[in-house]
């Protein structure tokens, strides 16, 4: 296999997850619609919308910085990055290298960071708002999602992604028991991390719920397209990274041209029924008080610790 | 002497004692502000360069030693420069570097008689730190130790006008000298009954395993007094604010390494291999307690001085946890993963002193510019301050631990070294390993909160005082300063490839193994132990966000337009406009911390009166081991004083009387 042809993987697979990511927003959506019995919008509605706020001409406060003003580039850049690592079709990548799951979660922490602190630049209530609620949910979320990868990494001997994956998917058929309480922690953090009922609604403006929404209040046009477009990918990174971790079947080797289609075929049937899981996690449950979310939380936290002791619990 | 024969220590004591010229210079010709600004300042940073090139140059040379003829008579000075000496010295360098520029334009608004103290004090300080380095013996570690909580000790106290800066001052003089004391007994044990202090000897006097841990918990208990352990963490927050920032940038930055580097010298080096597992636990447990301790409390701080305070002490106690990993693996001869942990603490060290100077740095310029240290009545001078800004920022992301900067290194590879704990052959501890990794990550989060607070509310958003307008920019050595630091961060984030190397001299000596060929095989990729385990690269890291952003600016513009209109913010249909104290204030901010860690604090509410024309709501938290301890110890002595004040009259023939019963006492008792 040439360094060639794996790049050209690579680069199709970005391409593809970066390009598909509005279309499982869509695809939630019409979901959701349906089991509300409303007719839904279609599935390519979340590209309309990018495409009008594209088309529009920016208003920016009179104060806000630079760093108002690139924040919405290095988010979309660091969540392209993200989604890159992800074995999303085909595991030992070129990029995967560049970063394990540590660095991972760095890196939804530096765009994350960076958004917070650009909520804050405009200086109106809503922003810092936000950013605190926002901070407030991450801290929280953080260490629950590390302790979810360490769970898997004590299982494959390994942080690296490819790893991790080609352990779970190939080599052992033993179920993991420690993996299923990740798996519970790695949802909630899923949830929470994507402004997802129940920590958040990404459908309201509501002062006293928002929390995503409220740090891009003040963003218009192309910034708030991009900022936008990057939650998406964000949402179908975390998706496709809990498929790689808990239903890795189906993923190629990088290079493997033949089980392209596969693994292609594997990934939108996975991504169709986690997106109707979603949608239908998200009909049944209601929106959580803001104070309640540190408990939501805590209890993912302790899942993925539990996972980790029963882990120790069964080699010792 | 011939030229070829000189060895990097004779540099060093070069640089040390043109150090204490340029103090005594500093101290006569402190008049001229000129010349201070313009000389002495800028030679120290140069001398600091010599310190950074030389200490480069000795971490891969064998340890020399040196005998000087100073001291009193038949006890001279022992001086040795290992691998580790060098680690620190380098540090020593490379954060005093920068705050040596800076200051050389921060004394010029002192008066003179301030100045000349300054500059002397200053300069016995960075001189007493690399002695201390240095030292060999247990004689002359403990005069350089004195002499650098004393020379500190006038420098937290350059204000000394002021009351609440005496009494911060004091705060720390007394713990600074409670663990000399400690320090004292625990050189006392280590020199074995053997009466020679010198480390040679230390190293080979052989102790019971009783006496060792009680040298073990006294070094613990006396570096700790002055890293800023819990409990002893007390003069942290309160001589941090006291003290000019460029001492706070010091003393935070560099002096609290020193006392990571004495643990580190007498648990690895002079107690070497005769540590029980229960060592490495207790710096584990107490490490992580210091930094959740110290994260939560930074969170709720108003003051940015405290606030780093409190962040200054976070960091300590992930070194520390560093230190406790080293100790665990290293007992159990896992001397690789013992080298991981440790070059994690190394790194740490180096990555601290480098971004903690620079945003103490930072707050200077922004309290010189402002005369605010109250993060409620600052904001938005980013537009006014953009130097001090921008340069912060690269502090506030690599503080918070966030790729590609240097914070993210070090605890990547901590949290590597954790995910090794499995091998501990100790079923308990491996139990414990899991929980001990989650404070930790629960700490690292917590941190990128706080300096999401204190940037956002000192640098973002609207001013929130008319005054602010008037806030200037750094001046061009401050500048310099600043750029210095913050380039360091960078560096050190981007290029752990050449900087893990250099530590391996560190580590090879301490705990016989290291990281070696494995970890930079790659120079593009940081691969500690083996490449299927674990990787990370920096660069690539950059180069992919860059060329993103880059494409996708290029893109947007072309496929679309460029256009941009300015405009108020959105002002939720009020009538008035957006007033700045709409904004978050620091404690709105802390709030939700205080709401989650409510146990932790010690706070004082005053609920006003709804009803009263204009209520007023008054919270004050305080540090809850103040009530716990140090309150209650100062009640007993208190106590005990009031006792002993009873025999105190003032009068003769009382005094008399006691002499008399003492002389019959004796009389009957010791015939």
């Amino acid at each position: 296999m040439s360094t060639w042809s794996d790049t050209l993987f690579q680069l199709i697979q970005s391409v593809l997850v970066v390009t598909l990511a509005p279309l499982l927003l869509g695809w939630i959506n019409q979901c959701r619609a349906w089991l509300q019995n409303r007719r839904g919008a279609g599935l390519l509605q979340p590209y309309r919308a990018l495409h009008k706020l594209f088309h529009k001409e920016v208003v920016l406060a009179h104060h806000a910085s630079a760093l108002f003003r690139m924040t919405p580039y290095i988010r979309f850049g660091s969540m392209w990055l993200a989604a890159a690592i992800v074995p999303v079709l085909a595991t030992d990548l070129p990029f995967s290298p560049a970063a394990d799951v540590i660095a991972l979660v760095g890196i939804f922490a530096f765009s994350r960071v960076f958004l917070a602190l650009a909520a804050m630049d405009v200086g109106t209530a809503f922003g810092s708002l936000g950013a605190r609620r926002e901070m407030l949910v991450s801290f929280l979320a953080e260490p629950a999602l590390l302790m979810v990868f360490f769970n898997a990494s004590l299982i494959s001997h390994s942080t690296q992604l490819t790893t991790i994956v080609e352990t779970l998917a190939h080599h052992t058929l033993t179920l993991h028991p420690s993996m299923a309480f990740a798996a519970a922690a790695f949802l909630m953090v899923l949830l929470a991390e994507n402004a997802r009922i129940p920590v958040d609604n990404p459908a309201t403006h509501l002062e006293l719920t928002m929390i995503h929404e409220a740090m891009t209040l003040e963003y218009s046009a192309r910034h708030l397209a991009l900022i936008e477009w990057s939650s998406h990918i964000k949402l179908i990174t975390y998706t496709t990274l809990g498929i790689a971790l808990f239903a890795p079947w189906g993923i190629a080797q990088a290079g493997d041209w033949r089980a392209a289609p596969l693994a292609v075929a594997a990934l939108l049937f996975k991504l169709g029924l986690a997106g109707a899981g979603l949608a239908l996690l998200e009909t049944l449950s209601a929106k959580l008080r803001l104070f309640r979310a540190p408990e939501f939380l805590g209890t993912a936290f302790l899942l993925a610790v539990l996972g980790l002791l029963t882990y120790f619990l069964r080699i010792s | 002497m011939d030229v070829t024969h000189i060895l990097p220590i004779d540099f060093l004591l070069d640089a040390i004692g043109l150090w204490v010229v340029l103090g005594i210079v500093g101290a006569i010709a402190g008049k001229y502000t000129i010349w201070i600004q313009r000389l002495v300042f800028p030679l120290s940073a140069l001398v600091s360069l010599l310190l950074l090139v030389i200490s480069l140059w000795a971490l891969s040379q064998p340890a020399d030693t040196l005998v000087l003829p100073l001291g009193l008579p038949g006890l001279p000075f022992h001086l040795r420069l290992d691998a580790l000496s060098a680690f620190f010295l380098l540090l020593l360098g490379a954060a005093s570097l920068g705050v040596s520029l800076y200051s050389a334009s921060y004394v010029r608004t002192m008066d003179s008689a301030t100045r000349r103290l300054f500059c002397l004090e200053y300069h016995l300080f960075l001189a007493s730190m690399a002695l201390l380095l240095l030292a060999d013996d247990a004689y002359l570690f403990l005069v350089a130790w004195e002499s650098m909580a004393l020379s500190s000790y006038f420098l937290v106290t350059t204000d000394h006008k002021i009351p609440d800066i005496r009494r911060a001052g004091f705060i720390y003089l007394l713990i600074a000298h409670l663990g000399a004391l400690a320090l004292l007994l625990c050189f006392g044990i280590l020199q074995g009954g053997h009466g020679d202090y010198t480390f040679a000897a230390l190293r080979n006097a052989h102790l019971s395993s009783f006496w060792a841990t009680t040298a073990f918990l006294l070094a613990l208990f006396g570096f700790g007094a002055k890293a800023g352990l819990l409990p002893l963490h007390v003069w942290l927050p309160e001589a941090h604010p006291a003290a000019p920032s460029p001492v706070s940038a010091l003393m935070s930055g560099v002096m609290l390494k020193t006392a990571i580097y004495g643990l580190l010298r007498i648990t690895l080096d002079l107690l070497h291999g005769q540590h029980p597992w229960e060592w490495g636990a207790l710096a584990l447990g107490m490490g992580l307690t210091t930094a959740l301790f110290g994260v939560a409390y930074a969170a709720v701080q108003s003051d940015m001085k405290r606030l780093l305070a409190y962040s200054s002490i976070e960091n300590i106690g992930i070194l520390l946890v560093g230190i406790g990993l080293t100790l665990l693996f290293h007992t159990y001869h896992l001397n690789l993963l013992a080298a991981l942990s440790l070059t994690a603490t190394l790194y740490h060290s180096l990555n601290h002193a480098f971004f903690k100077s620079l945003l103490f740095l930072g707050t200077g310029s922004v309290l010189h510019a402002t005369g605010e240290r109250n993060l409620g009545k600052l904001g938005g001078l980013i537009h006014r301050m953009p130097w001090v800004a921008w340069t912060v920022l690269i502090g506030t992301l690599a503080i918070a631990g966030l790729p590609p900067l240097n914070g993210f290194i070090s605890e990547w590879l901590l949290l590597q070294a954790f995910l090794f704990s499995p091998r501990l052959p100790h079923p308990y501890l491996v139990m414990m390993m899991p929980v001990a990794s989650a404070a930790l990550v629960l700490a690292v989060a917590l941190a990128a909160y706080v300096m999401v607070k204190f940037y956002g509310i000192v640098f973002l958003g609207q001013p929130r005082e008319t005054k602010l307008a008037q806030a200037h920019d750094a001046g061009i050595w401050e500048r310099l300063g600043l750029a210095w630091l913050a380039a360091g961060c960078i560096f050190l984030g981007l290029a752990p490839a050449l900087v893990i190397p250099r530590l391996d001299y560190v580590t090879r000596l301490l705990v016989g193994d290291a990281l070696g060929s494995t970890a930079t095989r790659d120079w593009l990729f940081l691969t500690p132990v083996l490449p299927e385990r674990a990787s990370y690269s920096p660069l690539f890291f950059l180069g992919v966000i860059t060329t993103v952003v880059a494409l996708t600016f290029f893109a947007v513009r072309r496929m679309y337009h460029g256009r941009l209109r300015r405009s108020d913010p959105w002002d939720c249909g009020y009538p008035q406009a957006i007033q700045p104290r709409m904004q978050d204030t620091a404690e709105g901010f802390g709030q939700p911390i205080l709401q989650i860690f409510e146990p932790f604090f010690h706070i004082e509410r005053e609920q006003p009166d709804a009803s009263l024309p204009r209520p007023r709501y008054r919270e004050k938290i305080e540090d809850r081991l103040w009530h716990l301890l140090y309150r209650p110890l100062i009640r007993i002595t208190d106590r005990l004083s009031g006792w002993i004040a009873r025999f105190q009259h003032g009068r003769i023939h009382l005094y008399l009387l006691y002499s008399f019963l003492t002389l019959l006492a004796l009389l009957i008792f010791v015939r």
